[in-house]
C-alpha cells in the first residue's frame, strides 16, 4: 500500500515546526508498509495536540476524551481482535489523567499500538508544565519553576510489565517508521514514545539530542542483534561494568571493545533494558539516550486470551441460545 | 386459616443462611402456585462477630395472591437468635438503649406468630445482642397477642443428625433446614414436595441431600406433634397471574439477561465494560458467567473505563453496556457525554442507592434521577427508562438495548437496590415472542461518501463501524458539523446540533407505549410514581381506591403524559427522594398542582404510610 491511502482529506493544523507533522507522516508510512486496509484500522486518541491525528488518517479514527483513549482502544480492539487499534496521546493526556488507563492496557498486554507523543508540556492549553516536564521547569503554570518529579515513561511501561518499548525522534523518520512497524508486529501493547518538539512552548527541549551535529554523539539507535555503537564515526560501544560495587554500571568503551553488548530485545527479564533505557533520562549527558526498540518480549494478548476462553466455554457449553439458556432454570407452569 | 397473602420474614446472624431459607421457601410457596415477592436484608459488613446486632441477616417474602410488595411487616418470624428478635422486634430503634415494641417501628404485626431458637437465648447470647435483662420478650414489650414458638432448634438439629457422623460446625449449619421444615408445617406445604425440592436444589452436592432432608422432616414433624394452640395457615393460590412458564428471578439477573436477549435477538454481540460496585455488581457477575451465550465482559481499572471500554465496543458495531450504581454513573459522566456526542448506542445500567457519596450502599433510594436525566456537562439528553419490578428489569433492559441500537444514543435504565436484590416471578418469554430489534445500519450510497453528520428521516445518524470498506470515518466528542461530520466551531452549527440531539431523543416519544392509567381510573386521585415503588403504590391505590400512572418512560415521557395528568383533581407523586420527579413533572407541564409524598430514609415505602398520607394529607 501506499502512504498516500492513508492521508485523509483534511489540513492538517499542527502549528509550522511542530514534531507532530513529522510522527503523522511516519504514521502513513508505516501504516502502509505495515499493510493492514484503511476499513480495518483504528485509531483512538484522547485530548491535546498529539490526539489530533486521527483526523489526518484516512482510516475509522475516534478523537475522544481527555485520558480516555486508552480504555476506548481496549474496547476496539478486545471486541474486535481483528482490527489494527492505534492509540495516539500525548505526555499529559497519557501520563497525568490517563495515567491509570495506560499502566492497567500495558499490564493486560492489550495488542494496541501507542504512540505516546513526548514534548513535556501542555500545548494546547498554551503551556503548563507536563508530568515530563524536568524539575525546576518554568512555565505559566509553574512560573518559580516546578517542584515536582517527572515521570519517566520507561519505568511506568516496565512497571506495569511492559511487553515492548521504543523510543523514537520526531527527525529521525526512518526509526519512527522502524519502530511503528515493529509495535504493530508486537503482539500486546507497544508503546513508542515519540520525543517531538513543541515549537510554540518548549522549543529545543529534545535539541541536545535533536540536533543534527549532536546527535550520534548523544543517542544511540538500538537493533536487535547488533552491537551497540554509537557515534558520529561509529566508534564507540556500550558496555557493561562490574566494577563499582554490586549494581553493573553502562559505561562507553572503544567499539572495537570485546565488552561491547548485542542487544537482546526479546530477553524477559527488564533490568538491562530498564539500564538502557534510563541513560539520559534525567539530564545526564554522559551516556547516549536510547532510541529504537528497546523491548519486545514475547507474552499472550489480553484481546486473544478474553476471545479465546468465550470460544472455549461456548464450545463446550450446552446452551448456546437464551431459549436454551432458559431451559436451565429453575420453573413451574402456573 | 384461609389467608390470601401472608409475609414471612426469616431473620438470624449472618452464618445461618438466612438468605438461603428465605430463598427456598418463596420458591417452594412459588411453585405451589402462590405470587411471591422477595426482599433480602443483609447487614453492609461482610462478616460481623456472631450473634451481635450488626450481624444480623434478614430475608422477608410476602405470598399468596394478589402480591405487589414484599410487605410491610411480617405475620411470621422465624429468630434464629437472640440478635435477629430484637432487631425484628424494635426495628429502625434496635441500638436504643432501653426501646420497646411499637407498632409502627416492628418489623411483626400486633398478632405475629414468632419461631424463636430458645437454645440461643443463653445469658451470653443475650449480652452480645445487648440485653439488659435475662428475658429478652418481657424486656422488648412484645405485646401478649404475638405468638410465640419457643423451639430448642439447636439441640433439635443435634438430635437429628446424631447418627449422620457430621462434625458439629455442619451440624450447627444445617438448623436452617428445621426451621424451614417448622415454616412448611406453619403454612401446610406437603412435606413430600418440599423433600423434592431439596433433592433437586442439591443435585451437584448429594452428600448434603440426606441430612438436610432428615432435618427438614423432623422440624416437620415437631411442628405436627405441637402441643400448642397454633393454627396453620393455608395461602390462596394465584389467581391474577397469566398462564404460563415461571421462575423467580432477581432484578440484576433479569436486567443482564435482557441484554443477553436484545444482543441474540439482533445479533450483535453483548459486550459489558464494567467495574464492581454495591449494589450493581451482580449484573456484571451474571454476564461475566454466560460466556456459553459469547458475552464479553471487561472488568475495568475504574468506572471510567469500564463506561470507555464500552464505548470503544460500541465504535467498533457491538451492543455495548456497563453497569454501574450512583457514584459510578457520576464518575462516566463526562464519557456518557461523548457517546452522546458521538451518537453511538450504549445502555447504562444505575442501580441506585443510598447517596451522595458513599452514602448507603445497600440501601435503596430513587435519588439519580435528575442526574441520570441532566447529569452530564452541556446540552446532553439520553433516553432515561426505570424498571419498575425486578422480573421486568429483564423487559427494560431489552428496552433499553432496542432503543440504544435503533436511535444511536445512550440509554439510561434505572433501577435500584431494592429491584436488584429482590425477586419476583418471571414468566420466562422465548426469544421469538420479543419485538424485533433493528440497529441502525448505512446506505449502500454512501459507501466512499460516508461521514458521521449523515442522518435518517428520523434524525439518527447512520452507523459505520471499522470493518466496513468504504465508511472510513472520524468520530469525535468536539462539535461536528451538521453536513460535513467534521470539527466545526461555528456558532449556528452549534446552536443547529443541539437542537438536532434533543430533536433525536423527542423523536423515541413515537417508539413507545402510552401512559396507562392503573386502579380506579375514575377517581379524583391520581398517583403518580416511577421506577421500583410501582408495587408499592399498585397496593396502595387499591386500598385508597384511586388511579396510579406509574412511569417507566422518563425521557422522554410518553406522549399522552399531560393529557392524563391533566384530567385529574388531586396529584400525589411519590417517590424515595426529596422530589425530583415532581419537579420534573413541573419543569414539563406548566401550572400543574402537585402533592408530594417523599421518604429519605433508604428504604422502601410501605404501603401503610403511602395510604395514611393520601387519605389525611387532604
Amino acid at each position: 500500500m501506499e502512504a498516500s491511502q492513508f492521508k485523509s482529506n483534511q489540513y492538517v493544523k499542527f502549528c509550522p515546526g511542530c514534531g507532530d507533522h513529522a510522527i503523522c507522516m511516519a504514521l502513513q508510512k508505516a501504516m502502509a508498509e505495515v499493510g493492514v486496509p484503511t476499513h480495518e484500522t483504528v485509531v483512538i486518541s484522547g485530548i491535546g495536540c498529539s490526539s489530533r491525528m486521527p483526523h489526518y488518517l484516512n482510516t475509522y479514527g475516534f478523537n475522544t476524551i481527555h485520558g480516555r483513549g486508552g480504555a476506548i482502544a481496549t474496547g476496539v480492539k478486545t471486541s474486535h481482535p481483528e482490527l489494527s487499534v492505534w492509540q495516539m496521546t500525548g505526555d499529559g493526556d497519557c501520563l497525568a489523567i490517563g495515567g491509570n488507563h495506560f499502566i492497567h492496557e500495558i499490564r493486560r498486554n492489550v495488542d494496541l499500538n501507542i504512540c505516546l507523543f513526548n514534548n513535556r508540556i501542555y500545548g494546547l492549553t498554551k503551556g503548563q508544565y507536563s508530568p515530563t516536564s524536568p524539575k525546576g521547569f518554568v512555565s505559566k503554570s509553574s512560573p518559580f519553576g516546578t517542584v515536582e518529579r517527572p515521570f519517566i515513561p520507561t519505568e511506568l511501561v516496565l512497571g506495569a510489565r511492559g511487553t515492548f518499548f521504543a523510543r523514537t525522534l520526531d527527525v529521525d523518520m526512518p526509526t519512527t517508521v522502524n519502530c511503528m512497524v515493529q509495535a504493530h508486529e508486537h503482539k500486546g501493547a507497544s508503546v513508542i514514545e515519540c520525543l517531538v518538539n513543541c515549537v510554540i512552548f518548549n522549543n529545543g527541549t529534545h535539541n541536545w539530542i535533536a540536533d543534527r551535529e549532536m546527535r550520534a554523539e548523544h543517542s544511540i539507535i538500538l537493533k536487535h542483534g547488533e552491537k551497540m555503537i554509537f557515534g558520529k564515526e561509529k566508534d564507540k560501544g556500550l558496555a557493561l561494568d562490574y566494577s563499582q560495587g554490586l549494581i553493573p554500571q553502562i559505561i562507553v568503551v572503544p567499539a572495537d571493545d570485546e565488552r561491547v553488548l548485542t542487544h537482546d530485545a526479546t530477553m524477559q527479564d527488564p533490568t538491562l533494558h530498564r539500564m538502557l533505557a534510563m541513560m539520559g533520562a534525567e539530564g545526564d549527558t554522559s551516556l547516549p539516550i536510547a532510541l529504537g526498540v528497546i523491548r519486545d518480549v514475547a507474552a499472550e494478548s489480553y484481546d486473544e486470551a478474553v476471545n479465546q476462553q468465550i470460544n472455549e466455554v461456548r464450545d463446550k457449553s450446552k446452551a448456546k441460545t437464551f431459549d436454551q439458556l432458559t431451559a436451565t432454570l429453575e420453573q413451574w407452569e402456573i | 386459616m384461609q389467608k390470601q397473602h401472608v409475609v414471612v420474614r426469616f431473620c438470624g446472624d449472618s452464618g445461618d443462611g438466612m438468605q438461603l431459607t428465605g430463598t427456598m421457601f418463596s420458591s417452594l410457596s412459588a411453585i405451589l402456585g402462590n405470587e411471591i415477592s422477595t426482599l433480602p436484608d443483609f447487614p453492609a459488613e461482610i462478616r460481623a462477630p456472631q450473634g451481635t446486632l450488626g450481624g444480623v441477616s434478614g430475608f422477608q417474602v410476602q405470598l399468596g395472591t394478589g402480591v405487589y410488595t414484599p410487605g410491610d411487616q411480617a405475620d411470621v418470624i422465624v429468630a434464629m437468635n437472640a440478635a435477629a428478635l430484637k432487631v425484628c422486634a424494635l426495628g429502625s430503634k434496635f441500638n436504643q438503649k432501653g426501646a420497646q415494641w411499637e407498632e409502627k417501628e416492628s418489623m411483626f404485626k400486633r398478632d405475629a406468630v414468632i419461631i424463636v431458637d430458645t437454645d440461643s437465648l443463653s445469658a451470653k447470647d443475650l449480652e452480645k445482642a445487648l440485653y439488659q435483662t435475662d428475658n429478652p420478650f418481657t424486656e422488648l414489650g412484645i405485646p401478649e397477642s404475638v405468638q410465640i414458638i419457643p423451639v430448642a432448634l439447636t439441640q433439635l438439629t443435634k438430635e437429628a443428625l446424631k447418627d449422620m457422623g457430621m462434625d458439629n460446625k455442619s451440624v450447627l449449619k444445617s438448623r436452617n433446614m428445621f426451621a424451614l421444615g417448622l415454616v412448611c408445617w406453619l403454612f401446610n406445604r406437603p412435606v413430600d414436595k418440599a423433600v423434592s425440592f431439596l433433592e433437586g436444589k442439591f443435585q451437584k452436592k448429594p452428600q448434603l441431600i440426606a441430612p438436610n432432608v432428615k432435618v427438614l422432616t423432623d422440624g416437620f414433624n415437631y411442628g405436627q406433634n405441637l402441643a400448642m394452640n397454633i393454627q396453620t395457615m393455608n395461602v390462596e393460590k394465584s389467581h391474577e397471574l397469566p398462564k404460563g412458564t415461571y421462575t423467580s428471578i432477581a432484578g440484576n439477573k433479569a436486567t443482564a439477561w435482557g441484554l443477553i436477549a436484545a444482543a441474540e435477538k439482533c445479533g450483535k454481540r453483548l459486550f459489558l465494560g464494567s467495574y464492581p460496585i454495591t449494589p450493581a455488581t451482580d449484573i456484571m457477575h451474571e454476564l461475566a458467567a454466560r460466556k456459553d451465550m459469547g458475552v464479553m465482559v471487561v472488568q475495568a481499572e475504574d468506572e471510567i473505563a469500564g463506561v470507555c471500554t464500552a464505548i470503544g465496543a460500541a465504535f467498533a458495531g457491538d451492543l455495548a453496556a456497563t453497569s454501574t450504581s450512583g457514584p459510578g454513573l457520576s464518575l462516566k459522566g463526562e464519557a456518557i457525554g461523548l457517546a452522546v456526542m458521538a451518537e453511538l448506542p450504549l445502555v447504562v445500567i444505575d442501580v441506585q442507592r443510598g447517596g451522595p457519596s458513599t452514602g448507603l450502599p445497600t440501601k435503596t433510594e430513587q435519588t439519580d434521577l435528575m442526574q441520570a436525566i441532566y447529569g452530564r456537562n452541556g446540552e446532553c439528553p439520553a433516553v432515561v427508562l426505570a424498571a419498575s419490578s425486578s422480573a421486568n428489569c429483564f423487559d427494560y433492559a431489552y428496552e433499553a438495548a432496542k432503543i440504544a441500537l435503533e436511535n444511536m444514543t445512550p440509554v439510561v435504565l434505572l433501577t435500584d437496590t431494592y429491584l436488584a436484590n429482590g425477586t419476583g416471578l418471571w414468566r420466562i418469554p422465548q426469544l421469538s415472542e420479543l419485538p424485533e430489534i433493528k440497529p441502525q445500519g448505512v446506505l449502500e450510497e454512501h459507501k466512499g461518501q460516508y461521514n458521521p453528520a449523515l442522518r435518517d428521516e428520523r434524525g439518527v445518524r447512520y452507523w459505520a463501524y471499522p470493518g466496513m470498506d468504504g465508511y472510513e470515518h472520524r468520530n469525535i466528542g468536539l462539535e461536528r458539523d451538521a453536513k460535513l461530520g467534521t470539527i466545526s466551531t461555528n456558532p449556528e452549527n452549534h446552536q443547529q446540533m443541539v437542537l438536532a440531539r434533543q430533536a433525536k431523543i423527542d423523536q423515541v416519544a413515537n417508539q413507545i407505549p402510552l401512559l396507562q392509567v392503573q386502579g380506579n381510573v375514575d377517581s379524583d386521585t391520581l398517583l403518580i410514581g416511577w421506577g421500583s415503588t410501582e408495587g408499592h403504590l399498585h397496593a396502595a391505590a387499591n386500598e385508597l381506591g384511586c388511579a396510579l400512572a406509574h412511569f417507566n418512560y422518563i425521557n422522554p415521557l410518553p406522549t399522552n403524559t399531560e393529557e392524563v395528568l391533566r384530567k385529574y383533581k388531586r396529584l400525589v407523586v411519590c417517590e424515595l427522594n426529596s422530589g425530583q420527579f415532581a419537579g420534573y413533572l413541573r419543569s414539563k407541564f406548566e401550572g400543574l398542582h402537585i402533592e408530594q409524598y417523599n421518604e429519605m430514609t433508604a428504604q422502601p415505602f410501605a404501603v401503610d404510610r403511602i395510604v395514611n398520607f393520601v387519605k389525611h394529607s387532604l
